[in-house]
């Protein structure tokens, strides 16, 4: 129980996020109307994508520091299933947008800056999968992963506030900020940000598991083999 | 190099030599980043896979990986300001020159060519390590340089309609700190990757 009662919780949050966020008061915004509630599951999928890439590169320093093969693991890990969430923060972006703009991808610059972002990643498991050596490949992308993190912060969190962008809160659009989302959404909207972290954490804690046991039974092999030559 | 930018320009000139009248200063604006930007992939690539093996293990008994990487950066920049200094002046030359505020296009030029070399350095330095370097380097770099290239871009475009300077002291500051940003992680994480 003492293990895995945030997988409870995780499950309960995300039934209570999906129940409550289907079926629970809205404020009544110009343009946005019921849609809003697509904040539950795009901004927090995008939050929760942010932190997984966060803790992401802060497992490189890690690795940078200690040289353990775990913290490579869990950095590549966390930046998949970081990677993951923002493809599903992408379609249900590109879902809302097709009904509330008309158009599922809009010459938007934060979607164009998220689009870029996703390329960084991708290039970073091109990256990983260039080499052969285990520890000179974690040593390398680790680099590459701190690297890329410094330049994705600005160029979603920061560029496009220098533009108009045609998201809420932007360029004059009916926002999220803290008069127009009310203490009804908040009830909602925080818990889907913790909800939907700690599903990707299961998510990626299970392929870490997978890939520990891969590692292990390729020493197995190796360590058995030339016994049998020997024999 | 300089050869590659010159015949680049060349052939940008050529290919819109039936319709200089329709080019607009936006496109003018653009075309002439873009050739920059692979001029700069191709220039910096070099900078780390030319070298002998013998050489880096010299360079490595020699010094710290703090003065490679910090050298490295300033060689680098020097060549893409000589690079794009004269890329620009043949450009100007050949493209007609719609540029309003040659002074703040010219420090346009200077940060860019300063954070263009600092992250392609870095990176030549990774993907160096790699074994296909050459499109590895592609694939790396484009995500990373893209935010300074619209920067710029947008910098550039400001110059070219002689607009206030007052306007474009947002985006001299962005450029700025990105440029510091990426010079700062590339001092503290090359000796990590030099060790290999």
């Amino acid at each position: 129980m003492k293990k895995y009662w945030w997988k409870i919780l995780c499950i309960l949050i995300l039934f209570y996020v999906i129940i409550v966020g289907f079926m629970g008061p809205v404020p009544h915004q110009p343009i946005l109307n019921e849609s809003i509630r697509n904040t539950y599951f795009h901004v927090a999928l995008w939050m929760s994508m942010t932190i997984m890439l966060f803790t992401s590169m802060v497992f490189s320093f890690k690795y940078l520091r200690s040289g353990s093969l775990d913290h490579d693991d869990k950095a590549s890990e966390f930046a998949k299933g970081g990677l993951f969430f923002g493809i599903l923060g992408c379609l249900t972006g590109s879902v809302w947008a097709n009904y509330t703009w008309g158009d599922p991808w809009p010459n938007d610059p934060k979607l164009n800056g998220a689009a870029v972002g996703m390329l960084m990643y991708l290039a970073y498991m091109l990256l990983r999968s260039s080499f052969e050596d285990e520890q000179r490949k974690a040593r390398i992308s680790s680099v590459y992963n701190i690297l890329a993190f410094a330049v994705f912060i600005p160029l979603i969190y920061i560029l496009p506030r220098l533009t108009d962008s045609l998201h809420p809160g932007n360029g004059g659009n009916p926002a999220f900020s803290s008069y127009d989302m009310n203490n009804e959404m908040r009830k909602v909207f925080y818990p889907a940000i913790i909800g939907w972290t700690l599903l990707g954490v299961w998510l990626i804690e299970l392929r870490v598991r997978v890939k520990k046991i891969n590692r292990f039974l390729r020493e197995e092999v190796a360590n058995t083999n030339p016994a049998k030559v020997h024999q | 190099m300089l050869l590659y930018v010159v015949s680049t320009v060349f052939v940008c000139y050529l290919s819109f030599n039936l319709r200089r009248g329709q080019l607009t200063p936006i496109v003018w604006n653009t075309i002439f980043w873009i050739i920059i930007l692979f001029t700069a992939v191709n220039a910096i690539a070099k900078s780390f896979s030319q070298e002998r093996y013998g050489r880096l293990i010299y360079y490595y008994n020699l010094c710290s990986p703090q003065a490679i990487i910090v050298s490295k950066i300033i060689y680098n920049s020097l060549i893409m300001l000589l690079l794009s200094g004269i890329g620009f002046g043949f450009y100007a030359f050949v493209m007609g020159n719609p540029v309003q505020d040659v002074g703040l296009y010219l420090i346009c030029i200077l940060l860019a060519a300063i954070g263009f070399a600092s992250v392609l350095t870095l990176v030549a330095g990774i993907a160096s390590k790699a074994e296909n370097n050459a499109t590895l380097m592609a694939v790396l770099s484009f995500p990373i340089i893209l935010p300074m290239l619209l920067m710029t871009i947008r910098l550039a475009k400001n110059a070219m309609d002689g607009l206030d300077w007052s306007v474009s002291v947002d985006e001299i500051t962005t450029l700025l700190s990105i440029d510091l940003i990426v010079i700062t992680l590339s001092y503290l994480l090359f000796p990590f990757l030099w060790r290999s």
